[in-house]
């Protein structure tokens, strides 16, 4: 990878480590924290400059890491013009709204958290505009929906805020949903999911029959990012942010996403009817209903919220036509657009912060006390209005050349006309801005007295307002070469169409109609006071309430279809598992064909018909005698016998001494919880459902003893070779059950480990809710004296278990390192030394045994899974793939020669998950006593023969 | 010879655990139960060994020290159970 490759990943990868920064920084006061969150936007934007002029030159920066080659995910950046365009909007405003923010929030905002959030985003937003991978770009759009949920609902004491992120990431979120499937499509058209060779697969996608599907999933996921109609009602909401989240996310970038989108696979998916009726007719509609609403708004924000729907409904309409020519002014206007709405959202945001409202018709006359606010809001406005000199008037002169030359289904006026009339509503509101806020008398009710800002909020909109004059007046110089390679870009590889930057194209149509605007936009601002009324005596449809109502109604939908199944009761759940699980094998089992048997029955011995039948029958008394608890508890241990012993006969002794030692502990944590259960179970289902459940339940049992019986009497083909043949070789040990848990398989017991460990945690802190809640209430006023035996702690007991303990601790030490080699490893040697630990806690009572417990069973699981993860990692230094083992053979005299495995390490790691998560289980279990206040013992046993010895020595 | 004898002690422990089974069937009190399964167990081991000896494998006589080892701890959890309730006091 040469150089300029990796400067391209550091770019994308400077936002996300920069977003550490802040929350640390802001210990250091908010300046510091502002500073070092411009740090690495700031050497982002240095790296891209570094980059720009090769882009300039036509060529495009690759760079690229494997990831995921089987799902043809790759980490692939590649950097053109339209990236570079992207890009350097995004990190110049980003420093721009740094700046900002920093003046903007107030001192009980965590700024902090804020400045973690708008760089995630704007490494989001880097992300989306430079990958090259469309599965890559998919992760990114999420990440975007995500962080500006966050900063959306920044100032989450605001019910506005929070209902305002919800239905951002809602609509966004379902778009970007629909837009994975559209992207799948579109890769698997292409055979590629790279943009790069998607780009030249323009005619084949374009021919294909799933184009349709892949288009209209694919503009879903782009218009309802991009708000365009009938997706256009979450921006205003969204407004609810702080006014820098207004201005970079729903100004200059984040909106923006679905316009790059369609840019992007403009060379591709542009050019066809279905794209022109769709995307132009969408973006016409979306400019003038956004243009029209934002007329009649009061609130300063809301009023730019709908310019914004309405320029992004320009900027579709622009790329939805289909022209080269079309393409590069929505290319130019973008660059307009992002100057002169950026800055009049900071604008709004200072005079919502100075005179406290952003209410128009509270505010008028602010020229005298905000002259510079005014000055920067004039020019801003005025450029969105599209008046000459300033730069909005270059792209939309264009726009409504590029209108008038468009037949729309055989109309030859329909786009020009409404192109006009977006135009003119534009500037009418544009022109209101101006009006209603900062001309006409001065008042004496404003919220609180304004005044022009310090020069820190007032820089970031004067240095917007400045590029607007500037691109005004010279903007083949200023903006002219960067529009030329991004519409390069974007038109992929047509030579680029003839267009001129200038102000004046002399006496054509589009001059022609820009002055019907203009004075239409005038008379309309002359009449706003009655046409407001007659506005707002209308009939509206409330796009908020359709959404709650939608939002509602799925809820209420969710909540019936979980009532209806999860309803608590657990055979109701059986139930339904078991009879899904019945009906799929039944159809799998009629699509199915099945060979002839191929294997002869074994003959039986008579003892293993004894072990059949003592199973049979110990299943069917507990069928039928479950009601006694405690009963059905020792009928199943003669199942867990053998079963256990069915495994031994059955040549899988691993899994024999794992039963053993699984059912010893499950029978006496089922014992622990029994004590304090009612000891019967009662009747809570009718006949009727019982029968039902029974059917069900034969029904399940006879089709996997069916399934069963069919496999063993046929050859099936399975991993069992490969394992075999490989354990030595590849794993250094010659038990395959082992080396398959540690080595083959390490990443599943690595996972099971955590679970276990999470499950043993879990019982702990349930029993710590319930030992504080109403039930130790209860617990404490049981009385559990009654009937019974004296005998607590008793001597032959105490002393059988204190013998057996030093051999237990053996054998487990003895089957663990034996375990690479011979049955046994970690997980039983765990089980067994928690046994031999358990009885003590039974022999000598939990208080006496807890005083000698030296480590916390909860730091034992949390050392296995360390222990497990850091030698699955240790892989990692030699370069292998994660629990990869190695092994090796040592010579000490005068011990044999023996193999050390990292394997070992691993099943040590396993080895303590398991003691600690079966003993913090018991532990947390048998302290339910504790808290029934039964009294506890501090001697090992009742009757202790040597305290009595020493007692009569002394009395002598 | 040893093939005659190890039939013949496979028949008796296997007719025991059918006796086991009898006892836990009918009772009559929980007592006698855990006493039966306790017997079982027993039962299995010796039946494991005579496996063992039959097939020459030193694998089923750990797997039956195992059983030993740990087999009698669930019969003293029950018996605890039914003496005291709690069965770590």
């Amino acid at each position: 990878m040469t150089d300029e490759n990796s400067v391209l990943l550091i770019i994308v990868l400077l936002p996300f480590i920069g977003a550490l920064l802040p929350g640390v920084m802001i210990r250091g006061g908010r300046t510091v924290c502002a500073t070092f969150t411009s740090l690495p936007t700031a050497l982002a934007l240095l790296l891209l400059l570094l980059l720009a002029p090769a882009v300039m030159r036509g060529e495009t920066v690759h760079a690229s890491l494997e990831w995921l080659p089987q799902l043809g995910l790759s980490a692939s950046f590649f950097l053109d013009g339209l990236g570079l365009l992207f890009a350097g909007m995004i990190l110049g405003m980003g420093l721009l709204i740094t700046l900002y923010a920093r003046f903007y929030l107030s001192g009980d905002d965590p700024m902090g958290v804020f400045y973690t959030y708008l760089l995630l985003f704007q490494g989001a937003m880097l992300g989306i505009v430079l990958s090259d991978n469309i599965l890559l770009l998919l992760i990114f759009w999420e990440l975007t929906s995500l962080s500006s949920f966050l900063l959306i609902g920044f100032w989450s004491h605001l019910p506005e805020g929070r209902q305002g992120a919800r239905m951002a990431l809602v609509v966004t979120g379902a778009g970007g949903l629909a837009m994975i499937a559209g992207m799948l499509i579109l890769g698997d058209i292409a055979g590629s999911y790279q943009i790069s060779e998607i780009l030249m697969a323009g005619d084949a996608i374009r021919a294909s029959e799933w184009y349709l599907p892949a288009l209209i999933l694919i503009l879903l996921g782009a218009f309802t990012k991009s708000a365009q109609f009938p997706f256009h009602f979450w921006l205003p909401h969204a407004m609810a942010a702080p006014t820098p989240v207004s201005a970079y996310l729903h100004s200059a970038t984040m909106v923006k996403a679905g316009v790059f989108l369609m840019a992007r696979m403009w060379p591709v998916l542009a050019g066809t009817d279905a794209w022109f009726y769709i995307v132009a007719t969408t973006g016409l509609v979306t400019m003038v209903l956004g243009a029209l609403i934002a007329l009649f708004k009061d609130d300063l924000k809301a009023l730019l919220a709908f310019s914004t729907v309405s320029h992004l409904g320009l900027l579709t309409m622009l790329l939805g036509l289909g022209t080269p020519f079309a393409a590069v002014v929505a290319v130019f206007h973008i660059i307009n657009h992002l100057t002169f709405k950026a800055a009049l959202f900071m604008i709004a945001g200072i005079v919502d912060h100075e005179a406290h409202t952003r209410d128009i018709k509270r505010l008028g006359g602010l020229r005298r006390l905000m002259p510079v606010t005014f000055v920067i809001g004039t020019i801003t406005a005025l450029s969105m209005a599209g008046i000459p000199l300033f730069n909005g008037f270059l792209s939309k002169e264009m726009m409504l050349d590029a209108a008038q030359q468009t037949e729309w289904a055989g109309s030859q006026f329909a786009v020009p006309v409404l192109a006009t009339i977006g135009a003119l509503l534009s500037v009418a509101y544009s022109l209101r801005f101006i009006g209603h806020v900062f001309l006409g008398p001065v008042r004496s009710d404003y919220p609180s007295t304004p005044h022009d800002p310090a020069f820190g909020m007032w820089a970031a909109p004067a240095l917007l307002a400045t590029l607007v004059v500037l691109i005004g007046i010279l903007p083949v110089v200023i903006v002219g070469p960067l529009v030329a390679v991004a519409g390069a870009a974007v038109i992929g590889g047509e030579p680029l169409p003839h267009y001129s930057l200038k102000i004046w194209h002399g006496v054509n149509p589009a001059l022609v109609m820009s002055v019907i605007a203009v004075g239409g936009g005038l008379v309309l601002l002359a009449l706003h006071s009655r046409l407001d009324r007659i506005w707002n005596a209308l009939p509206r449809p409330e796009a908020k309430a359709i959404f709650d109502a939608l939002v509602d109604g799925m809820a209420a939908l969710s909540r019936d279809l979980i009532e209806r199944s999860h309803n608590g009761a657990i055979s109701r759940y059986l139930a339904i598992l078991f009879a899904a699980t019945v009906a799929l094998g039944l159809v799998a089992f009629a699509g199915g064909s099945m060979g002839l048997p191929s294997r002869a029955l074994l003959p039986v011995a008579p003892p293993v018909v004894v072990g059949w039948v003592l199973l049979i029958a110990a299943a069917l008394f507990v069928v039928v005698m479950h009601r006694h608890r405690f009963l059905a508890l020792v009928v199943i241990g003669v199942i867990g016998l053998m079963i256990s012993v069915g495994f031994a006969y059955l040549s899988a002794p691993d899994l024999a001494l794992t039963q053993i030692s699984v059912e010893t502990v499950t029978i006496m944590l089922l014992l622990l919880a029994l004590h304090f259960l009612p000891k019967t179970s009662p009747k809570e289902s009718s006949t009727l459902l019982r029968l039902r459940d029974a059917g069900i339940a034969i029904a399940a049992g006879l089709s996997v003893a069916s399934l069963a019986y069919a496999f063993m009497l046929r050859d099936v083909s399975t991993i069992s070779g490969y394992h075999l043949a490989n354990s030595y070789e590849g794993g250094g040990g010659t038990n395959v059950v082992n080396v398959i848990l540690v080595d083959f398989r390490g990443y599943d017991t690595y996972g099971e480990i955590i679970v276990l460990g999470i499950a043993g945690l879990v019982i702990f802190a349930l029993m710590e809710a319930l030992l504080k809640g109403p039930a130790a209430q209860r617990l404490r006023t049981t009385d559990l004296s009654d009937n019974r035996s004296r005998d607590r702690h008793p001597l032959m007991m105490v002393v059988a278990t204190r013998v057996m303990m030093p051999i237990a601790v053996m054998v487990g030490i003895y089957i663990f390192l034996r375990g690479h080699n011979q049955p046994g490893g970690g997980f039983v040697a765990g089980l067994v030394i928690s046994i031999a630990l358990l009885m003590q806690y039974m022999a000598s009572g939990f208080a006496w045994a807890q005083l000698r417990q030296r480590v916390e069973y909860h730091a034992m699981i949390g050392w296995g899974v360390v222990i497990a993860g850091l030698t699955g990692a240790g892989a990692w230094l030699a370069g292998k793939p994660f629990l990869t083992s190695a092994f090796g053979y040592v010579h000490l005299p005068p011990i044999e020669e023996f193999e050390l495995a990292t394997a070992m390490i691993f099943d040590l790691g396993v080895f303590l998950a398991v003691l600690g998560a079966v003993m913090l289980m018991l532990y947390s279990l048998s302290r339910i006593a504790r808290s029934a206040r039964e009294p506890v013992n501090a001697e090992p046993m009742d009757y202790d023969p040597t305290a009595r010895g020493k007692a009569t020595r002394k009395d002598t | 010879m040893i093939s005659v004898a190890l039939t013949f002690a496979f028949g008796c422990y296997a007719i025991s655990l059918l006796f086991n089974l009898w006892r836990i069937a009918r009772g009559p009190d929980v007592a006698d139960r855990i006493l039966a399964l306790d017997t079982m167990v027993i039962n299995v081991i010796a039946l494991l060994i005579l496996f063992g000896i039959l097939k020459g494998t030193p694998i089923y006589y750990e797997v039956s020290m195992l059983l030993a080892m740990v087999g009698f701890v669930s019969t003293v959890a029950y018996c605890r159970f039914i003496l005291r309730g709690d069965i770590i006091e």
